[in-house]
């Protein structure tokens, strides 16, 4: 299409066409988010965590691999900007690899556990009876067990390892997911445009998929993005307790968990990835809270 | 009247776990006709009207549309023929999808082409302006929203319309102007009315012939004439009448 996306076009108060309508839709989202401070900080560093860790091999002053034993748990200083650790191995280089191994966990974790949560929520809730109480009480036998026993259960039963830690974590993630999803979908299902709906001579999925599941959604994503620092934090712990990323793999909260020894008399060892860990989560949660202020249909 | 008509309702008994709320209602409905049910909240009129729209299958009894009897489960080509307009254009229309997308929906799935067309061609046939059509139904009043649903229920061409209190939620001015379209398209398409109301001046505007409900019984049916002209023989018709007449005077 060759419109040009300008600022009138978008804010239009009669689109000319579909397109136009969505893109209007969403730019008054972002104007939306725009005018939350907050939420536009929290934007900005997750974003530039996700381009740092993509330019990490350009950005790195060193081989996060490499040792130097000769320069171990050295101080921050002008060639290791945020010092080495035991095994003399550069810390800032080791943080900016780190994030790939992280944040991909956390991104994996998050693409296998939103539809699973949203399809099991919406054909719970839409469909009642039998079906939901079936799909409800799994859902509540995964709630049951505390989200890092059962991870660390599914992991020693597996080999320990970025892949197994990222299978755990969404084993045990789901469930809210499917309980959110469930919940709005309820309000919706008895509603007079659903009745519309199924008064057209849809079928069930076509309903389910097209006018139930999109209303789900924005509460999906608000509660993801608050979810995030909490995934982020459970990878850590995996990887603290040794059943996540494998040494000498640079995972944030592998890094931690080898500096334990050092807290004290080196505490710059475990502060670079604490820091690291902290202002993810504390990104994630701001950009939550403001997508919640501007895609949370109650609000409405 | 013809051999069939287009509805033929017999003995229609509806009940909600234990409780009854429509018991054994009958009436016929000659194609091309408009039928009133009235009564107050809790007589089981709109009961009546999903039952008969498919929407609510827990009913026995007898449901005939243009011949042909229908169970609790209806088939794809039933909702071509009956549509339902509902009673709150705030909750009828869905709160994240275009009047567009709304209205082309029924014609996905009922695979009819030339979408585009017919969308602009109902629009305008509902008196919408086409500057409506890719607008979020949160910008549009509400007199605009129930003209929207009644294009939704028109757009893949049915024979019966079931208007559930089409102008309950709508200020007095709208209500007309919604009752005059409702009348001029049922003559244009010859469709078929099934009218449910609390009003009975609503009620006698649209409708040939009317039946009263009260307490999940059709206490009577009469013609719209002979409620005008007072000749009502059940008690609580005549109520309801001396009720509308008096609020027409205030």
């Amino acid at each position: 299409m060759s419109v040009a996306f300008t600022r009138d076009w978008l804010l239009a108060e009669t689109p000319a066409s579909r397109a136009q309508a969505a893109w209007g839709r969403r730019y008054r989202a972002w104007l939306g988010l725009r005018a939350n401070p907050l939420a536009m900080i929290g934007l900005a560093v997750v974003v530039a965590f996700v381009l740092l860790a993509l330019a990490a091999s350009l950005l790195a002053t060193h081989d996060p691999g490499a040792q130097d034993l000769a320069n171990r748990l050295a101080r921050p200083s002008a060639a290791h900007w945020l010092g080495t650790d035991e095994l003399g191995r550069d810390i800032y280089s080791r943080i900016l690899h780190g994030g790939r191994v992280t944040l991909g966990m956390v991104i994996a974790v998050v693409v296998l556990v939103a539809p699973l949560g949203l399809a099991v929520g919406c054909v719970a809730g839409y469909f009642g009876g039998l079906v939901d109480r079936v799909l409800m009480r799994v859902t509540d036998v995964f709630l049951a067990f505390p989200r890092l026993i059962l991870a660390l259960a599914f992991v020693a039963a597996l080999k320990p390892g970025v892949e197994s830690a990222i299978l755990a974590i969404a084993l045990t993630a789901w469930p809210p997911y499917a309980r959110l999803a469930r919940a709005e979908t309820m309000t919706v299902r008895n509603s007079d445009f659903i009745a519309a709906c199924r008064l057209t001579g849809a079928a069930p999925a076509r309903i389910v998929l097209r006018h139930v599941a999109p209303l789900c959604v924005p509460s999906l994503v608000v509660r993801i993005t608050l979810d995030m620092s909490s995934i982020i934090i459970t990878a850590a712990s995996l990887g603290f307790l040794g059943m996540g990323a494998q040494p000498p793999s640079p995972e944030w909260g592998a890094m931690i968990a080898t500096a334990k020894r050092f807290i004290f008399e080196q505490w710059w060892v475990p502060t670079g990835p604490g820091i690291a860990i902290m202002l993810a989560s504390l990104a994630f949660n701001f950009l939550g809270d403001g997508l919640r202020d501007v895609l949370d249909p109650k609000q409405r | 009247m013809t051999a069939s008509p287009m509805i033929d309702v017999d003995r229609l008994r509806v009940s909600f776990g234990d409780k009854e709320v429509v018991k054994g209602v009958s009436f016929r409905v000659p194609a091309g006709e408009c039928f009133g049910l009235v009564g107050e909240s809790g007589s089981g009129k709109s009961t009546v009207l999903r039952a008969l729209s498919g929407l609510n299958g827990a009913w026995s009894g007898r449901i005939a549309v243009a011949g042909a009897e229908v169970g609790p489960k209806r088939h794809r080509a039933f909702f071509r023929k009956v549509q339902m307009v509902f009673q709150d254009p705030y909750g009828s229309l869905h709160p994240r999808q275009t009047i567009d997308r709304i209205l082309s929906e029924p014609l996905l799935v009922h695979g009819l082409g030339d979408v585009e067309r017919r969308v602009a061609a109902t629009l305008a046939e509902v008196a919408l302006p086409a500057a409506v059509r890719f607008r979020f139904p949160h910008q549009l009043s509400g007199g605009q929203r129930q003209r929207v649903a009644i294009a939704r229920a028109l757009i893949a061409e049915p024979e019966v319309l079931l208007l559930d209190e089409p102008t309950s939620a709508l200020d007095v001015s709208v209500q007309a102007e919604i009752l005059n379209l409702l009348a001029d398209l049922r003559r244009q398409r010859r469709l078929t009315y099934v009218l449910v109301s609390h009003n009975l001046a609503v009620v006698a505007h649209l409708c040939a012939r009317i039946g009263v409900m009260l307490g999940g019984e059709m206490v009577e049916e009469l013609s719209a004439e002979d409620l005008r002209a007072g000749r009502a023989q059940h008690p609580h018709t005549r109520e309801l009448r001396t009720l509308s007449v008096g609020l027409e005077e205030v």
